[in-house]
């Protein structure tokens, strides 16, 4: 009876999960979706407890109360724009808690003194991998989504062989432990864990900062997969279910961001993403000049136009400007202009980290359009405002063949009537290169942080 | 690139297929355009207008039609001398004729098309999907048919929209109810509002009652529970139920209001009746039916296509033309439509063929047959009925995704230029994907570009290699594994079952998650991301086998928990607050 309320429970808790991901495809289904999730987990959480005789309360009370605190305050504290970092911690501690399972399973004192399963084995070789990969890749990434590694790839010489000797020594210490006794064993597992750390690291050190979401949506991925591989450990087909959920849904999401780049998910997975870049391009430097022009210039430009669009990038996050944007937005459009948002793919350092941002700063979603959606009507703006974003308006990735971006789809806003870039300074983007677009002659930038320029250019627009 | 403007000879058509703005245009695309005189001139563009823009003037109306690779239309071309001219026996062999085809209303046409051996876009089955609004011009019509419908009921209508209260006496304001709120509904109710009306507005789909009430009507419902959402934005047709209680709702409602505007249409039948004949005997003497559906047989019964009824001092409008009794901005909306597809056309031939710009000859239009909208909208391909190749992208489009538009069939009824139910701008971020037409495609992969193509197959043939490759070495540890243990034969087995649930797994996954809408990539992965965390049953089961096993255990497995639960609370509560700040304007 008691297997059939759980196995009852599992299969309520995994449809529950097919459910919350499905809502969360459309604005209107999200928030369901994300309470079905959460009723999924409790469902298994209360299941697992209730079917496991000889569970001691005690531990699970230590366990889980600290856990979900910890964990609520960090989800209540965390600015919108730390978010990218808070998803990249939560991943490393998916790995983690996979290798301790992995590693606590290998103890377990009822495999005896025989010679272990070498099935088993290999479940649990995989779930300490790929749980070691994900723990030390996602620590490294919220390091360099944080700022405290540098956003610079680290591009050891023949680091492809290097990952591939990681890869193969992680696969020999699993043959090695074939026909060993459980305590055999886990030393072996331990340095495999540790090799494996180590690869994770230096898979997303060889990555450059710029192209961190792909990242942090592959370790998502990962975090999946070391579930599934948990799930076949201990024979639980709840976790196989989920950890396949979520690993078959984070490879399509990088997989469709890197569509989006016009890169190859291979580079990703193997690391060395975006490692040409410092291959310069090959075109001469543009010619004309830098235009700049202060505020009050770019004031008058929006007072007369009528259509404007904003482009916002990573920029406008580290200088949490979206509200003093939404402030300008509500200014321009109370003054009868039309306003939209032109949202690049990979504009920002995870996927949709835009939309998170601007949703924050309460902009309405439906003015807020896709790349593809706008790209045909930028002709006909009349000026197009790019906050803190670069590389996603480089005129040089339709143009030029040798860049380094070349072939990645961008927002044509060169095609606009004018184009204001509100920039820091005058220095390339994350992929190093210079950007033609600034030299353009209906280009003009207004130098300085973004949230303090938005706000001056609110004060100078006619209210 | 040979493009014929020609004028409208079917008897009350004032539009035109172009304007001068879009023939500069078009030229900028390298087509040179040709125009017939007076082609425009019922819609206000005079032919010095078209000259000026580029167009060359061609006063043979018989050798510009010949000579044409594409002929741009409204209605379609006329067949056996019907306004004068047999329009479809003129056009070239291999030549291109858009338009509003109908094949249900002008069903002489394809065949006499098929004979001629042409291509023929339909504008009216441009597919409904994100990228093709722009092209939507069956929207544009209707969002001009819902504002005119109030304009022409306004005429008629012997009272004041707006209510007032003068020192003659206090007049209440109109009642206007709208049936059916697609473009045309919501357009109605918009032009009423805005008049000072009291609007209310009846729809089969529930998921419109947020677009209504945005645009200041109250919303009814009938008492049983039914969602008509169908394919593509369009209502489907109800259970019995449902209809007795809409009637009796329309019933009550016939004494109450001034104005009716019905826009209800079933894609492919006759418009269903919703106001019967007792309806209109309990409306008050001067009061007004518009009856938007009227070329499909009408949502009113006493309707007469394109006439003014009076029933018992009850005015039924039963216009077709709506859209014509404005031509200059029709032609414009049209004209506009109309640009942006030949764009995107002539744009993919470029890409096709080299560029178009330095004159190379380009032969005709680049249909791609991975497009959608071309797969949608082409009725015939030099005289016959295409067929496509199934879309190559890797993950198997959703079922709902091909319906809408693998069946480029001539003869079933597209939705008629008017009154059609879709959905509106307002609702585009949630309603484009939840539609039927947009099913197999991730963002930034719209068909259509040959370059998107070709690196998307690439990556398949990799994923099909090692998903080879790690199918056979699992194949291979199932069998042998068991050399190393005794009870083999009962490991192995529960290894493939676990397979097989863990394959089946990545299948959905794959499928939930595909049509994610990209601003909701963040929230999506936090939410993966809290689910990962059940790796804290891991934890648990190891709790349960740690507590007769060693402390060192116990700690490890309390550590797993902690550490998963962090990453479930986080995780989920962080979606939350994210998804919380979604709203849409005016939520």
């Amino acid at each position: 009876m008691e297997s059939v309320l759980a196995a009852g429970a599992s299969l309520l808790a995994a449809l529950l999960f097919i459910v919350s991901l499905r809502g969360l495809s459309s604005q209107r289904t999200a928030g369901a979706g994300n309470l079905y999730g959460m009723i999924g987990m409790a469902v298994a959480i209360i299941a697992t407890v209730a079917a496991t005789p000889g569970i001691r309360w005690l531990d699970v009370s230590l366990a889980l109360l600290p856990g979900a605190v910890l964990g609520a305050v960090l989800a209540a504290r965390v600015q919108m724009t730390a978010m990218p970092e808070l998803v990249a911690l939560l991943h490393s501690f998916v790995g983690a808690a996979a290798v301790l399972v992995g590693v606590g399973t290998l103890c377990d004192p009822a495999h005896g003194q025989g010679p272990m399963s070498m099935i088993l084995l290999a479940e649990i070789h995989a779930d300490v991998v790929i749980g070691a990969i994900t723990f030390t890749g996602s620590l490294i990434a919220f390091g360099k989504l944080r700022g405290s590694i540098g956003g610079r790839p680290l591009l050891l010489p023949g680091r492809h062989a290097l990952n591939a000797v990681l890869a193969l020594c992680c696969l020999g210490l699993f043959g090695a432990s074939i026909g060993n006794s459980a305590d055999a064993a886990l030393p072996l597992v331990l340095v495999a864990a540790g090799v494996a750390g180590l690869l994770g690291v230096h898979l997303v050190v060889a990555i450059g900062g710029a192209d961190m979401p792909v990242v942090v949506s592959l370790l998502n991925s990962y975090s999946g997969w070391t579930a599934s591989a948990a799930g076949f450990m201990l024979g639980s087909d709840l976790l196989i279910v989920t950890g396949a959920l979520v690993g078959s849904s984070g490879a399509i999401l990088s997989y469709i961001m890197c569509r989006a780049m016009n890169r190859s998910i291979w580079n990703v997975v193997f690391g060395g993403f975006g490692a040409e870049a410092p291959a310069a391009s090959q075109a001469p430097p543009p010619d004309g000049e830098v235009r700049e022009r202060n505020h009050d210039q770019v004031a008058a430009s929006l007072g007369n136009a009528r259509e404007v669009v904003i482009v916002p990038g990573y920029g406008m996050a580290v200088a949490r400007a979206q509200h003093a944007v939404r402030d300008l937005v509500d200014r321009l459009r109370r003054s009868g202009k039309t306003v939209r948002f032109a949202i690049h793919p990979v504009a920002g350092r995870l996927p949709g980290h835009m939309n998170v941002l601007l949703a924050e700063a309460a902009v309405p979603y439906d003015i807020v359009l896709e790349m593809d959606e706008i790209n045909g009507d930028l002709s006909h703006t009349d000026v197009v405002l790019v906050i803190g974003a670069n590389d996603i308006v480089n005129p040089a990735a339709e143009d030029d063949p040798t860049s380094p971006i070349a072939g990645m789809p961008v927002l044509q806003v060169w095609k606009a009537g004018e184009v204001v870039i509100l920039k820091r300074s005058r220095g390339a983007g994350y992929a190093g290169i210079d950007n033609p677009l600034f030299y353009k002659p209906n280009a003009s930038m207004l130098l300085g942080d973004a949230k303090s320029s938005v706000e001056k250019l609110v004060h100078a627009l006619p209210s | 690139m040979r493009i014929a403007i020609v004028r409208e000879v079917r008897a009350g058509e004032r539009r035109v297929a172009a304007t001068p703005d879009t023939v500069r245009e078009l030229c900028a695309l390298g087509a040179s355009v040709a125009f017939e005189p007076g082609a425009g001139a019922a819609a206000g563009f005079a032919d010095a207008l078209f000259v000026a823009a580029g167009a060359e003037r061609s006063d043979d109306a018989v050798a510009l039609l010949g000579s044409a690779d594409i002929v741009l239309k409204v209605l379609p071309p006329t067949v056996g001398g019907e306004g004068a001219r047999d329009e479809c026996a003129l056009l070239r062999e291999g030549a291109t004729v858009i338009g509003f085809v109908q094949p249900d209303l002008y069903p002489e046409v394809l065949p006499a098309l098929t004979a001629r051996r042409v291509t023929v876009l339909a504008m009216e089955r441009v597919p409904r999907i994100t990228r093709a609004q722009k092209m939507d011009a069956l929207s544009s019509m209707a969002n001009l048919a819902g504002y005119r419908a109030i304009i022409e009921a306004s005429q008629v209508f012997g009272s004041f929209f707006c209510g007032q209260i003068t020192a003659a006496g206090k007049v209440p304001p109109a009642k206007v109810l709208v049936i059916g709120a697609g473009v045309a509904g919501l357009s109605a109710i918009g032009t009423a509002r805005g008049l000072g009306a009291e609007v209310r507005a009846f729809d089969t789909r529930p998921a419109v009652r947020e677009q209504v009430e945005s645009m200041g009507a109250s919303f009814l419902t009938v008492e049983i529970a039914e969602d008509g959402e169908g394919a593509g934005g369009y209502g489907k047709e109800m259970s019995q139920a449902f209809l007795d209680a809409e009637m009796a709702l329309f019933r009550a409602q016939a004494s109450e209001v001034d104005i009716v505007v019905t826009t209800a249409l079933i894609p492919g039948r006759k418009a269903p009746l919703l106001w019967m004949a007792d309806a209109v005997e309990a409306m008050r003497p001067g009061s007004v039916v518009v009856d938007l559906a009227a070329s499909h047989g009408g949502n009113c019964a006493l309707t007469r296509a394109g006439e003014h009824v009076v029933h018992g001092g009850v005015h039924i409008l039963g216009y077709t033309d709506l859209p014509c009794r404005m031509a200059p901005v029709a032609s414009r909306l049209y004209a506009r439509n109309v640009a942006h597809l030949l764009r995107d056309l002539l744009g993919a031939a470029a890409a096709a063929e080299g560029a178009i710009a330095n004159g190379a000859a380009t032969k005709g239009l680049h249909l791609d047959p991975l497009d959608e909208v071309v797969r949608g909208a082409t009725l015939l391909r030099d005289g016959v009925v295409p067929t496509w190749p199934a879309l190559p992208t890797a993950p198997a489009p959703s079922p709902a995704a091909t319906p809408a538009v693998a069946k480029p069939n001539g003869v079933t009824a597209p939705a008629a230029p008017l009154a059609q139910q879709p959905r509106t701008p307002t609702s585009r971020p949630s309603g484009t994907r939840s539609g039927g037409g947009h099913g197999g495609h991730g963002h930034g992969a719209h068909a259509g570009h040959g370059e998107v193509e070709a690196s998307s197959a690439r990556p398949n043939g990799v994923w099909a290699a090692s998903a080879a490759v790690v199918g056979l070495f699992v194949l291979w540890m199932a069998l042998t594994g068991g050399g190393y243990e005794q009870s083999t034969v009962d490991t192995s087995r529960q290894f493939l079952q676990h397979l097989t649930v863990f394959v089946l797994s990545c299948v959905v996954g794959w499928h939930v998650v595909w049509n994610v809408t990209p601003a909701l990539h963040t929230p999506l992965m936090s939410v993966t991301n809290a689910i990962s965390g059940i790796i804290v049953l891991g934890g648990l089961l190891q709790l349960g086998a740690a507590s007769h096993a060693s402390p060192a255990l116990r700690i490890v497995g309390i550590a797993a928990v902690a550490l998963a639960t962090i990453n479930v609370a986080g995780g989920f509560l962080v979606t939350r607050r994210m998804l919380a700040m979604f709203r849409r304007e005016g939520s």
